[in-house]
């Protein structure tokens, strides 16, 4: 490795470092914050394991609140979690009977390849269609394209899930309609990578149009308000290919309102990946999130909030570390 | 036209043919659902719905039972009670081995009845009476009781009262016991993975002592959360069995026009479900009796189930459905459909339309638990509206929804399902009796409602013997309470259990596909 590179990996571990030694406060403050939110919600993991069963008497309600320290005062519940967090432990899970960190950690590889898929598709695919659009701007191509991304933008994902699946997989039967692997094929290797990625199309493209429809606007309306400027001029009259223009010098000044834009959606996107996970029956952490409100399983929610919290520092840091190497004159603090 | 009707009529022959034909066959992957998630895949120590789902493909209980609810051998092949019904003897089935291997024996059976007892919020009402299991041998098993429970042999399938292996649950805190979610038992399924969030699978139990059964290979059990994506999952043949109306009742159409697909109503006697309202009797309006009648007289049990329910669900204007036909009371509801007389019970009652048509208003919350009761709460809001009565309804979360109903008793009137459960001392006794009036347990005495003729009249019944007196004392107590109004029974709803036509025998009994499934085969 040469000089340069391990003095920009350095550079980029440092900014990290910095980055969560400086979000930690807020983290925590975060945490608590909703810990104490969501005691205002009315019913606990008891009432819901009592609900579901259909009855149950007071004695049995009293020694579930007792085994999860539930009869505890609020302030001293919290206390016990933070103590716990302190010690890396997220606590145990009433409704699923399992260690907090293990049921997280079972899902958030399944939650990062969809959403890391969807902002890769939404991020290129806004790029190239955004560009597309700037050059033709005002042109037919430009407005079809224009109603297209308006289409996408403005109806609900689980809805264009739902018909994806309808026109893919019930008519055509392209795609399978849920679940992120074929059960029971016991595959490996490549054929096993072949089979996660035919499950995941359908959920990554229902996820990333929403936003690679964001990203095209903003991309459009970036180039064109740069294809304006003087240097664009300037290099026009040098000569050079009108493609190259496009791209080495007009696309790559937009790549910055549209790479802070991803980078803050990123969080949305945890949002939106709870609905697709549900439609599509994806195994990840949104769905889980989304299951641990409706049985007020908090100790699961917290733990989903501090990873995805982490999640949001690390897509800034690298946001920042990309921008950075985008625009040499924005210097990583 | 004629080509249809012999179409039709070649149909119908071939799919009443085909059961004479085919032989149970072995072999084969079943995809079935269940949703939501279970908190854990053993009903030892937790009675949620999806627990049930998926208990009884492992373990088993003593008594199995057929459609008419009455009890089969299981693990118990014979078994009889003492004449003061206070000893229940259980001869077990011999030769019977648990997954890992270890010989089924009747300190399984003592052990899991008292864990049951102890730590399953059914079961600590139902054995609440037994107070010891004696073992006098391996193959017997002796229920010691402290006073009679004549609903105790309706309990003691696998899904209320599972027996678990003594040998690796001895000695550890059975609630959290790790087998929970990987069970060993003795059924015809062997526990192989559970993914959460996605699927369970359950293996051949090729040592079950029912041979040869069971004929699938393989049991898929799949986790899809949404009701659209279920509908898609059975288009696409990925999955083949789902039980309690999967699918939105509205999409039913889609299942009818399907050639691959079928509609099942057998297979849910254990625990039919009764909808209901339920009064807050400490609301000054709804503590009238007068009021109550008039909101019986309103409501026409008719649009509730041909619109409500699209048709599958049967009048049943008392707490006893008409599935459980031995104590079930088939006399007529007193109120019929008359909303001129509801309005004449308003008038009488002191509460005239006022100016604007209103004569009071009441806030309604249905219980959040699919869209069937939402559409309850929006037909009672016309029904009443017609009356005079202004309704709001008012929408939350399940456990809000309990809360607000059981432990603050911050509601007006609700309307919601309740299972008989396997008895009606078990399911029914709890919505009536005084001493079950306590806030804070969901799903109890929810009313107020208190009248001591019944109480005795169900702690009697509780506790008789003789079966026709038994059914005559639950008979009594069901003419009182339609006609005192501490709630408005509704209608019993017909549960839907869909399914690809290639699985066969998987409704059979009365558990149907809470039940072990040895018996479904696929074609």
């Amino acid at each position: 490795m040469s000089e340069k590179t391990l003095k920009s990996i350095r550079r980029v571990g440092y900014a990290l470092w910095r980055a969560a030694l400086r979000a930690l406060p807020s983290v925590v403050g975060i945490l608590i914050v909703v810990f104490l939110l969501l005691q205002m919600v009315p019913g606990d993991a008891a009432d819901v394991l009592a609900g579901e069963s259909g009855g149950a008497t007071a004695d049995t309600l009293a020694a579930l609140r007792a085994r999860f320290g539930l009869d505890h005062p609020i302030l001293l519940q919290l206390l016990a979690y933070l103590n716990n967090l302190a010690h890396f432990n997220l606590g145990y899970s009433i409704r699923y009977n399992a260690s907090v960190l293990d049921l997280i950690l079972g899902r958030l590889p399944h939650t990062l390849v969809l959403m890391a898929a969807a902002q890769v598709v939404a991020v290129f695919g806004g790029l190239v269609v955004g560009a597309l659009m700037a050059a033709r701007a005002g042109k037919w191509t430009d407005r079809l394209l224009s109603l297209v991304s308006l289409v996408f933008y403005s109806t609900p994902s689980f809805w264009i899930g739902l018909m994806s699946l309808i026109v893919f997989s019930v008519w055509l039967g392209w795609f399978p309609s849920g679940g992120n692997i074929t059960i029971g094929a016991d595959l490996h290797g490549w054929a096993y990578i072949v089979d996660y990625l035919r499950h995941a199309v359908l959920p990554v493209l229902s996820l990333g149009f929403f936003f690679l429809s964001i990203y095209a606007r903003l991309t459009r309306s970036a180039m064109l308000e740069i294809a304006r400027q003087d240097f664009v001029r300037t290099a026009h009259a040098k000569g050079l290919h009108p493609l190259r223009v496009i791209v080495r010098h007009v696309l790559r000044c937009a790549l910055l309102p549209v790479t802070t834009v991803a980078g803050m959606h990123f969080g949305a996107m945890l949002g939106g990946a709870a609905v697709i996970e549900t439609v599509f029956s994806w195994p990840g952490l949104g769905r889980l999130a989304l299951e641990a409100v409706l049985a007020r399983d908090f100790s699961v929610l917290m733990g989903i909030l501090l990873f995805s919290s982490f999640l949001v520092i690390l897509t800034n840091v690298l946001v920042d570390v990309l921008q950075a190497w985008l625009d040499p004159r924005i210097k990583l603090a | 036209m004629k080509k249809t009707y012999l179409c039709a009529l070649a149909m119908s022959v071939l799919t009443f043919s085909l059961p004479a034909f085919s032989q149970p066959h072995q072999g084969g992957t079943l995809n079935m659902l269940v949703e939501p998630e279970p908190p854990m895949l053993l009903s030892v120590a937790n009675s949620s719905g999806s627990t049930v789902k998926v208990t009884a493909k492992v373990v088993e209980g003593l008594l199995t039972y057929d459609n008419s609810l009455n009890p089969k051998p299981l693990l118990a092949t014979s078994w009889s009670v003492s004449k003061d019904g206070k000893e229940y003897t259980f001869k077990l089935r011999k030769g019977v081995k648990w997954h890992d291997g270890k010989p089924f024996t009747s300190a399984d059976v003592a052990f899991s009845i008292l864990a049951v007892k102890k730590y399953n919020s059914r079961g600590a009402s139902t054995f609440a009476n037994v107070t010891d299991v004696k073992t006098p041998d391996a193959y017997t098993a002796v229920f010691v009781l402290s006073k009679p429970a004549p609903y105790l042999l309706a309990a003691l399938s696998a899904t209320e009262a599972p027996i678990i292996p003594k040998h690796l649950y001895e000695g550890t805190d059975i609630p959290t016991n790790p087998y929970n979610n990987a069970p060993v038992g003795t059924g015809p399924f062997k526990f192989k993975e559970w993914k959460r969030g996605s699927y369970i699978v359950y293996e051949r139990n090729p040592d079950y002592w029912d041979k040869p059964k069971p004929y699938i290979d393989r049991l898929v059990v799949k986790i899809i959360p949404d009701a659209a994506a279920r509908m898609i999952a059975f288009e696409t043949g990925e999955l083949d069995l789902a039980g309690e109306t999967p699918v939105p009742l509205a999409d039913l159409d889609r299942v009818k026009n399907n050639l691959k697909l079928g509609i099942e109503t057998r297979g849910y006697s254990y625990g039919p479900t009764q909808t209901r309202i339920e009064f807050n009797l400490d609301n000054p309006y709804l503590k009238n009796l007068k009021v109550r009648q008039a909101i019986a007289h309103a409501i026409n049990r008719e649009v509730l189930k041909s619109t409500v329910w699209y048709g599958y669900a049967v009048d049943s204007p008392t707490p006893i459905t008409p599935e459980l036909a031995k104590y079930h009371d088939s006399t007529p509801s007193p109120y019929e459909f008359n909303p001129k007389k509801a309005e004449q019970l308003l008038d009488e009652a002191g509460f005239p339309r006022g100016a604007n048509g209103v004569r009071f208003k009441l806030v309604h919350d249905a219980m959040p638990y699919g869209d069937g009761f939402k559409r309850v709460g929006e037909y009672l809001k016309s029904a009443l509206g017609k009356v005079g009565i202004e309704v709001t309804l008012r929408t939350q979360d399940f456990p809000a929804y309990i809360k607000r109903v059981y432990t603050d008793r911050d509601f007006d009137f609700t309307n919601h399902s309740i299972s008989n459960l396997s008895d009606p001392t078990v399911g029914v006794q709890r919505l009536y009796w005084s001493k079950s009036f306590k806030p804070g347990v969901a799903f109890g005495n929810g009313s107020h409602y208190s009248n001591p003729e019944v109480d005795k009249l169900l702690e009697q019944a509780a506790e008789e013997q003789d079966p026709a007196k038994r059914a005559e004392l639950f008979k009594k107590f069901q003419r009182i309470v339609e006609v005192e109004l501490p709630d408005v029974n509704l209608v019993q709803l017909r549960r839907l259990t869909i399914y690809n036509k290639r699985v066969h025998d998987h409704s059979i009994d009365a558990q149907g596909l809470n039940g072990s499934l040895a018996d479904a085969y696929i074609e």
